[in-house]
């Protein structure tokens, strides 16, 4: 009997190790920048270009950070939560168009809504790079001193904004 | 006249393919430390490549990264801090010595240490079973008159 068991321990722990890791999620990559200050930086504005607008800008509220872009399937996916969330007007939201054509933007705007307090163009992804983004659309929430509190990778769903970001916004704002 | 256009043409396409087909204006120490770099990072959109290999836009924009960092004179240390910077220890191959990456340097020693003490127990056993089924001096003396019996009995 107890020549069994060993066996059987052994192949319970390595069932359980491959049984995590099955359900873990590769692409989730924690980031290095929650809890530090946002990376700085000056883009200008998608419907104005001619105006910039840089991170202190923002400063003094709890905001939401968007990246984006026309060309990218999955925010096309997420992006009707959000202009929900603009409506009700809870937590700004702010734009980073990424890698991204203006025309092109301004017309998957005009095609799907704008929820955007605001949106920056990040043309060269140099600003996503900073923020460490790897899989566009990716959401941030920054807080009202600039710093980096959550960071979701892949298209937002109502789970993820009713059970993560907005008890954190909430949270935060308070 | 149609000659002297021709070569003309001619002068023009070599002028203009040359340096894009050799990629003159890189400076090929340079383009060797950036791949060297760059195969030590790993792509965060394909996830089994490093840089150097991946072709992913991301990558790209990386690479070029790097090689600007290298031109201004950059340390590896300071171009691979850079990149932990913002997207942690994940972009490194070769993860450095953490807390909380001690069970992934330390973990293959310890099914070495857990295999070999594994073995010298079962070594061990194995001996004392061996030894334990020898016969006591009242079996041996029984199994040696036996075999004499049979022995004289032939």
């Amino acid at each position: 009997m107890t020549k069994f068991l060993l066996p059987l321990g052994v192949f319970l722990v390595i069932a359980v190790f491959l049984g995590v890791g099955l359900t873990l999620n590769p692409r989730e990559v924690p980031s290095p920048l929650i809890d530090k200050p946002a990376p700085g930086f000056t883009l200008a504005q998608l419907h104005a270009p001619e105006k910039s607008v840089t991170l202190e800008d923002l400063r003094g509220q709890v905001w939401l950070l968007n990246v984006w872009a026309s060309w990218c399937t999955p925010c096309l996916e997420e992006h009707p939560y959000f202009v929900e969330l603009a409506r009700t007007g809870e937590v700004p939201i702010f734009g980073l168009n990424y890698k991204d054509r203006r025309e092109a933007a301004l017309q998957w705007l005009a095609r799907h809504g704008d929820p955007y307090r605001l949106t920056v163009q990040d043309g060269d992804g140099r600003v996503g790079i900073d923020y460490g983004v790897y899989g566009v659309p990716e959401t941030f929430v920054i807080d009202a001193q600039g710093i980096i509190r959550y960071k979701h990778v892949g298209p937002v769903n109502r789970e993820v904004l009713e059970e993560r970001i907005l008890p954190l916004v909430r949270e935060l704002q308070s | 006249m149609k000659g002297a256009i021709v070569s003309w043409l001619v002068a023009c396409l070599l002028a203009g393919g040359y340096p894009l087909a050799t990629g003159a204006d890189r400076d090929p120490a340079l383009e060797a430390r950036v791949t060297r770099l760059a195969s030590e990072l790993r792509c965060l959109v394909c996830q089994n490549q490093s840089l150097a290999e991946s072709n992913a836009d991301l990558a790209i924009d990386l690479k070029n990264q790097v090689r600007e960092m290298a031109k201004a004179g950059k340390s590896d240390a300071e171009i691979r801090e850079y990149m932990v910077a913002r997207y942690g220890d994940f972009v490194l191959y070769k993860p450095p010595l953490k807390a909380t990456t001690a069970l992934l340097w330390a973990g293959p020693f310890l099914l070495l240490l857990a295999a070999a003490g594994g073995a010298a127990v079962y070594v061990r056993r194995r001996h004392k079973r061996v030894a334990e089924s020898g016969l006591t001096p009242e079996q041996h003396a029984r199994a040696e008159a036996l075999l004499g019996s049979d022995r004289s009995g032939r």
